[in-house]
């Protein structure tokens, strides 16, 4: 049974087990790698992305879930690599490994559409979900306040 | 020093088209067993490749694969500053395997700089000495009175430039010079600065291959279901429910288990919950965490091979008047890195084409010609970025399972993902380990003797025929203190869970277990902490300048209210660190608010990657030390996820403060530097603030509430 959806800002159609996680069909179906497999039961947020713009974990979300919705991955975020997220992570040289990023960026992008400069206690409520094995903590927190201060012209 | 490794043993040049292509062959395990500290392979590794194309590209093969511990950067910082060339124009790619030209290619022991830091600035000087020379001899000109600039051969004399894209050909066909002069510290341009990464980018926008990325039109997919029993082995399996599953198009048997080949990953996890295999656990079954713990105490009575001996221990044992005994135990951990284990595999008839993200490239290649019966050179290992390592991709395990599948279903490629679950089950671990541990003070109640009795399994199958394996005591008789008696034995007690490094391999225990003893001592004897350390290392100039900067930085002896401080210190991996945790316990609750860091690995090529490697290590301690713990029934392993075992949050990343004292001495390594001071400088401050000694770890709020 196809599902539709949109996917980075294109219609997109897969054929494919409803039950499937969306994270499954991002990477096996539609080769959009950009999406990490960390843990498939939500606990570690590798797999986030964006359903109509809020952060969720693609892992145990089925795919029939999504149909008719805009998803957006870390492929979609910008043409260009130069979302304010995107830039200050590269401002801040947050990635060591790199594995866990696509989830921390696609969190972080999703905590400022709603909440245009957290502190750090708002940061600490909208990350925790997101583990770091190689410990980036510190930058990515650094990262989300330069982030919000791109974002708000203030950087 | 310099001067003995600069000698390169033997080189060549490559003409491949256009450019310079420079190839080196570079003495690693000399170099590493100059340094006293060799854990070297190969007789003679090359390890790096410059080439210039003549569109002035720069491109630098990258021989240290990256899991995060920067080498894509910092090795490029060496090569870039002797080669002198524009930092702007340098794009890298990871080396193929190849052990003619680069001998055992691995990441480990914290070795990428330490092994490359001399050899690859030859590399890049002797680059830049061709191609100054290719254009004296344009301008007929003296190359003494050369110089280059970001690219440029530059004659001050005349104003005349040559770009090394332009000359790039004609250097090539020169002879290869040898010893050629390395530059003076003072002018570098690279080494030593804190440059941003190059992989930042490709991090943060999704197109970072890592090994789980392989992604091939028509590929299958497979997960494989193990005895989850280690050792144990598939008595009978029955596939027909599995092969029903939608999606699944194939049920194979292969060494380690039972294969579920599918149109994507998830379907083949749906076909591995319908398969039924019947095991045979094998002899491991019978052994639990306790049977373990049993185990270890029951062994460390018997007589151990002698690992270190200072003086009559026992002697001054029994003539003591101010004695202690302790017991240490530390459990068995998982690596788990954020990437799960997985491996793409292509079989053909005459060749075998692998996908691995891996910290071991030459293993990979080896297990798959093994397997595959092919040669070694009609293997290709593709190396991808690693979604962490911390040495549990030094294994081939996963690579095997992959390329025993691909051979199969040949001609189709094939990606074997580990779930979490598989990946925590079958990892294999950081040794538990148990240490009975007996000291002494002297009448000014000062340490007089250390006597460590050690029972643990071997890290790497080290440890045979009665000697000692290095790496299940390092840590307790590598201690640097001035202790008059010193008695360090080891016998290894193996339950048969399978074990390998693990970031800092044996300090990872072991400096817990000194250094929190080393405390005890100091109790024992009414002295301060720092105060005993800093006595005992008065002949290690280098732990007492790196704790002298923790202490100085975490402000010993004035933390703030309510707040305690630990102190521990270590030397591994070629460099020197002291750690100062701070914390207080509130209401049962143990709170780590910061940690100080000092460290010296030598010379510093980037120093924000040492700085964010200091945290990293930190990071991995402070999980290892407040929550880790991986246990045993019945020969499985329990936990299975990260509810179950989880990893440090970012609400709960305390405070660093990392200072680094460079010194001129041999580069040491720093991935591994930060993580054995975590659990002792932490449970030393919890004794500072409740007079309970933590002795166990995973740090268990019963021991002080």
């Amino acid at each position: 049974m196809a599902i539709d959806f949109t996917l980075n800002g294109s219609k997109t159609s897969v054929d494919v087990n409803p039950q499937t996680p969306l994270l499954w069909v991002l990477r096996d179906v539609l080769g959009l790698t950009g999406t990490k497999f960390g843990c498939g039961m939500a606990l570690c947020g590798a797999c986030t992305v964006h359903l109509n713009g809020g952060a969720i974990r693609s892992c145990i979300t089925p795919v029939s879930n999504v149909a008719g919705k805009a998803i957006t991955t870390i492929e979609g975020l910008s043409a260009d690599t130069t979302h304010p997220v995107q830039q200050a992570w590269i401002e801040e040289d947050v990635p060591q490994c790199g594995y866990c990023q696509s989830g921390q960026i696609m969190a972080v992008a999703s905590l400022l559409a709603k909440t245009s400069n957290p502190t750090d206690a708002d940061i600490d409520e909208a990350m925790r979900g997101n583990i770091c094995r190689c410990g980036t903590y510190t930058q990515i927190r650094s990262a989300i306040h330069r982030a919000a201060a791109i974002k708000g012209g203030r950087a | 020093m310099s001067s003995t490794i600069t000698s390169v043993t033997r080189r060549d040049a490559l003409r491949t088209g256009a450019g310079l292509f420079l190839g080196f062959f570079l003495p690693e395990r000399a170099f590493l067993e100059a340094q006293g500290r060799g854990r070297g392979q190969g007789a003679v590794n090359p390890n790096a490749y410059i080439h210039i194309g003549a569109d002035e590209s720069v491109r630098f093969i990258i021989v240290k694969a990256e899991m995060g511990q920067g080498t894509v950067t910092s090795l490029s910082q060496l090569l870039a500053d002797e080669l002198d060339c524009d930092w702007k124009r340098v794009t890298t790619e990871f080396a193929p395997v190849n052990p003619a030209l680069y001998g055992n290619q691995g990441v480990y022991g914290s070795q990428s700089i330490r092994a490359t830091y001399f050899p690859l600035r030859q590399a890049g000087a002797t680059a830049r000495a061709m191609l100054v020379e290719a254009a004296a001899q344009k301008w007929s000109a003296d190359k003494s009175q050369l110089r280059t600039e970001a690219g440029f051969v530059v004659n001050p004399g005349t104003g005349a430039k040559l770009s090394y894209g332009s000359i790039a050909e004609e250097a090539a066909k020169l002879p290869v010079p040898q010893g050629v002069a390395l530059k003076d510290p003072k002018q570098f341009r690279y080494i030593g600065k804190s440059i941003k990464r190059l992989d930042t980018k490709a991090k943060v926008n999704g197109t970072a291959k890592f090994g789980l990325d392989a992604h091939f039109p028509g590929m299958l997919f497979a997960v494989v279901e193990r005895c989850p029993v280690f050792g144990g082995k598939v008595a009978s399996f029955d596939g027909s429910k599995a092969k029903a599953v939608p999606g699944v198009k194939d049920v194979v048997q292969i060494p380690s288990g039972v294969a579920v080949i599918a149109e994507n990953t998830w379907a083949a996890m749906q076909g591995r919950k319908a398969l039924t295999v019947r095991f045979d656990e094998g002899p491991t079954a019978a052994y639990s965490t306790p049977d373990i713990t049993k185990m270890f105490i029951e062994y460390a009575q018997k007589p151990g091979a002698v690992a270190k001996t200072t003086g009559d221990a026992a002697a001054a044992m029994a003539s003591a008047a101010k004695k202690i005994e302790a017991e240490y135990h530390a459990p068995f951990q998982s690596h788990a890195p954020m990437e799960p284990m997985n491996c793409t595999a292509l079989v053909t008839a005459d060749a075998c084409e692998v996908w691995a993200s891996t910290q071991s490239q030459t293993g990979s290649r080896q297990v798959a010609a093994q397997i595959t019966g092919l040669k070694p050179e009609a293997v290709k290992v593709n190396t991808a970025f690693m979604g962490g390592g911390f040495g549990r991709r030094g294994g081939t395990d996963y690579v095997s399972e992959a390329v025993e599948i691909a051979k199969l279903v040949p001609g189709k490629h094939v990606k074997l993902t580990w779930t979490r679950e598989d990946d925590m089950r079958h990892d294999l671990y950081r040794p538990a380990s148990y240490v009975k541990f007996a000291g002494a003070v002297d009448a000014e109640g000062w340490p007089s003797v250390y006597i460590a009795k050690v029972a643990c399994p071997s890290f790497f199958g080290g440890g045979r025929g009665g000697a000692v394996d290095g790496t299940a005591v390092e840590g307790i008789h590598t201690l640097e203190y001035a202790i008059p008696h010193m008695q360090v034995d080891w016998r290894k007690a193996d339950p048969g869970i399978p074990t390998t490094f693990w970031r800092a391999v044996g300090y990872t225990q072991n400096t817990f277990f000194a250094e929190g003893f080393i405390d005890e001592l100091a109790a024992l004897g009414g002295k301060d902490p720092l105060a005993v350390r800093q006595r005992m290392l008065a002949g290690s100039p280098r732990l007492l300048a790196v704790l002298n900067k923790a202490a100085e930085g975490a402000k010993w002896g004035k933390a703030p209210g309510g707040h305690h401080q630990g102190v521990a210190v270590v030397n591994n991996i070629g460099s020197y660190t002291a750690m100062v945790a701070e914390v207080s316990v509130v209401n049962k609750k143990l709170k780590v608010h910061r940690i100080v860091c000092a460290v010296d690995c030598g010379p510093v090529v980037n120093p924000a990657i040492v700085k964010a490697q200091i945290e990293s290590g930190i990071a991995y301690g402070l999980t290892a030390a407040l929550k880790g713990e991986i246990t045993i029934d019945r020969g499985r392993v329990k936990q299975g996820n990260f509810h179950e075992y989880d990893m440090l949050r970012i609400d709960e990343m305390p405070k660093i403060d990392v200072h680094i004292v460079e010194t001129n001495n041999n580069p040491g390594g720093i991935g591994e530097a930060s993580v054995p001071t975590v659990a002792p400088a932490i449970a030393n401050a919890i004794f500072a603030a409740t007079k309970k000694r933590v002795r166990s770890l995973p740090i268990r709020p019963e021991v002080f509430a």
